[in-house]
């Protein structure tokens, strides 16, 4: 199959340099991600209003693709979607064709030929939501947009997107920021997707804080610094930055037990007091109440968890819409 | 062509419009140029409801042929649109699609008991059927010439032309 030169340099990007799908944050030139928040800042609003829907996607469908299950990511977007009067079609695939063995780009051809627009894809495995693009581009469907809604251990962009957006909305300036990613890095779509974005958009200090088992091998790479010792990570950091304990995806003995993992990784009142008095505490849900963050902490009045949810609903607004619109 | 006097025109609207305002009456401006432009009415009309300002860029019918509109702001209306009169504040009223995108807007925030509109300048080339109510200057500027709206640090208004 022939690809278009472009689809190979960045298939996110056409040739005047616009957003055509989002796969990940990586390769995201700085601009479009401040866009993108620029963007989501008057989506906000949209929800306080009496009609909370505009009219951008009128006509359009938007097909939630769920491979894996996720009940607030597919919520958040669908509300997104009609929010922006878009047709929604929630299609929970582990249940249906791929059970009957029907594979993905098949299944994709027959969402295609129902006159689909825009696919938001959610799969276990890394880099399935490029393979929907590329295929789509080498069949000449480019029009039809791929949004990743995370893909195995890879990427999780508009996780990230909406934690700048949150970043940026109490912070204001990330020139000047430490930031602190706590916990299971090793297989969390969501930090990578985090340390891009944070790195691109000039955070001078990114660290990861995790027991050594759960930290991938070469993440320095990625312009982080790496602390094994919590304690000694969170001093006087201004944004704390917690992950899912992914038990369902742990394997062997990567962990002794939720309780030890607490009293070493656990983010508690007296860990949280070694950050600036004024830090953020984020975490993208759900949450593991008493293994990853104590409940006082995130009831707390540091706690910008709840606001985390209502944000993501305007920043994959302003996705959808950036994608949705004319252009090729 | 000339170009024309906006400090002069917005003296001109003030008048037209003090005799039809009253202290129910709202101005609800047009990012970016209508906003200026109510601002400076309300302080020259004396009006006591809070200027409200729309960012048309959600609503507007061109998206689907060229995408989103860079740098769409937040429209925010700080009264209570259910029964309000509100006029509509632009500089330049051209095709009338902007004016319709703004009306859309705002009857997502409610049902306003009337609706006004108030431009400096009428530059023809309508492409619907919309008019102002109130307008200090009507033109004819052919189709490759825009007056843009500009505001000094001071906060003095004037036209540019800009070419296509």
């Amino acid at each position: 199959m022939n690809q278009p030169l472009s689809f190979q340099r960045n298939p996110q990007l056409n040739s005047n340099g616009e957003l055509q799908h989002l796969l990940s944050i990586d390769g995201l030139p700085r601009e479009i991600i401040e866009r993108i928040l620029d963007t989501a800042a008057p989506f906000t609003l949209v929800a306080e209003r009496e009609v909370k829907k505009v009219p951008l996607l009128r006509g359009k469908s938007v097909f939630n693709l769920f491979f894996e299950n996720s009940t607030r990511t597919r919520t958040t977007f669908e509300i997104a979607a009609k929010r922006l009067s878009a047709d929604v079609i929630n299609l929970n695939i582990n249940t249906s064709s791929a059970a009957k063995g029907e594979t993905l780009l098949d299944t994709v051809d027959n969402l295609a030929a129902m006159q689909a627009d825009m696919f938001v894809v959610r799969h276990a495995a890394s880099g399935a939501p490029y393979l929907i693009a590329q295929h789509l581009a080498a069949t000449g469907r480019k029009h039809i947009r791929v949004v990743n809604a995370g893909d195995g251990r890879h990427a999780h962009p508009t996780q990230g997107l909406l934690d700048m957006y949150t970043i940026r909305h109490y912070k204001k300036d990330f020139s000047q920021l430490t930031i602190a990613i706590v916990g299971d890095v090793l297989h969390s779509r969501v930090a990578r997707s985090q340390i891009h974005g944070l790195t691109t958009l000039g955070v001078p200090e990114v660290r990861v804080i995790a027991p050594r088992t759960l930290v991938p091998t070469g993440v320095e790479r990625m312009g982080v610094r790496v602390f094994n010792d919590m304690r000694e990570g969170l001093r006087g950091v201004d944004v704390v930055m917690m992950l899912r304990l992914q038990n369902e995806r742990m394997q062997g003995a990567l962990l002794p037990s939720p309780q030890e993992y607490f009293k070493s990784y656990g983010l508690t009142p007296e860990k949280l007091a070694l950050a600036k008095p004024n830090a953020i505490v984020m975490h993208p849900g759900p949450m593991n109440r008493g293994v990853e963050i104590d409940s006082s902490v995130a009831d707390g009045a540091q706690a910008v968890i709840l606001p985390q949810v209502s944000f993501g609903i305007a920043v994959r607004m302003a996705v959808m819409a950036m994608l949705g619109g004319g252009g090729q | 062509m000339k170009l024309p006097e906006a400090e002069q025109l917005l003296a001109q609207l003030t008048e037209q419009m003090r005799p039809q305002v009253s202290a129910q009456t709202a101005l609800l401006g047009i990012h970016t140029g209508g906003v200026w432009l109510a601002e400076r009415l309300h302080a020259n009309l004396a009006l006591s409801i809070p200027i409200g300002a729309i960012d048309v860029a959600f609503y507007r019918d061109d998206y689907h042929q060229r995408g989103l509109h860079g740098n769409a702001r937040s429209s925010q209306i700080p009264f209570a649109v259910d029964g309000a009169r509100v006029i509509i504040v632009d500089d330049v009223l051209y095709t009338g699609r902007t004016i319709r995108a703004a009306m859309n807007e705002l009857f997502d925030h409610g049902r306003p008991s009337s609706v006004q509109l108030a431009v400096l300048v009428d530059r023809g080339g309508r492409e619907l059927p919309i008019a102002a109510d109130f307008c200090a200057h009507a033109t004819t500027l052919p189709a490759a010439q825009m007056l843009a709206l500009e505001r000094s640090e001071a906060g003095t208004l004037s036209f540019r032309m800009v070419e296509k």
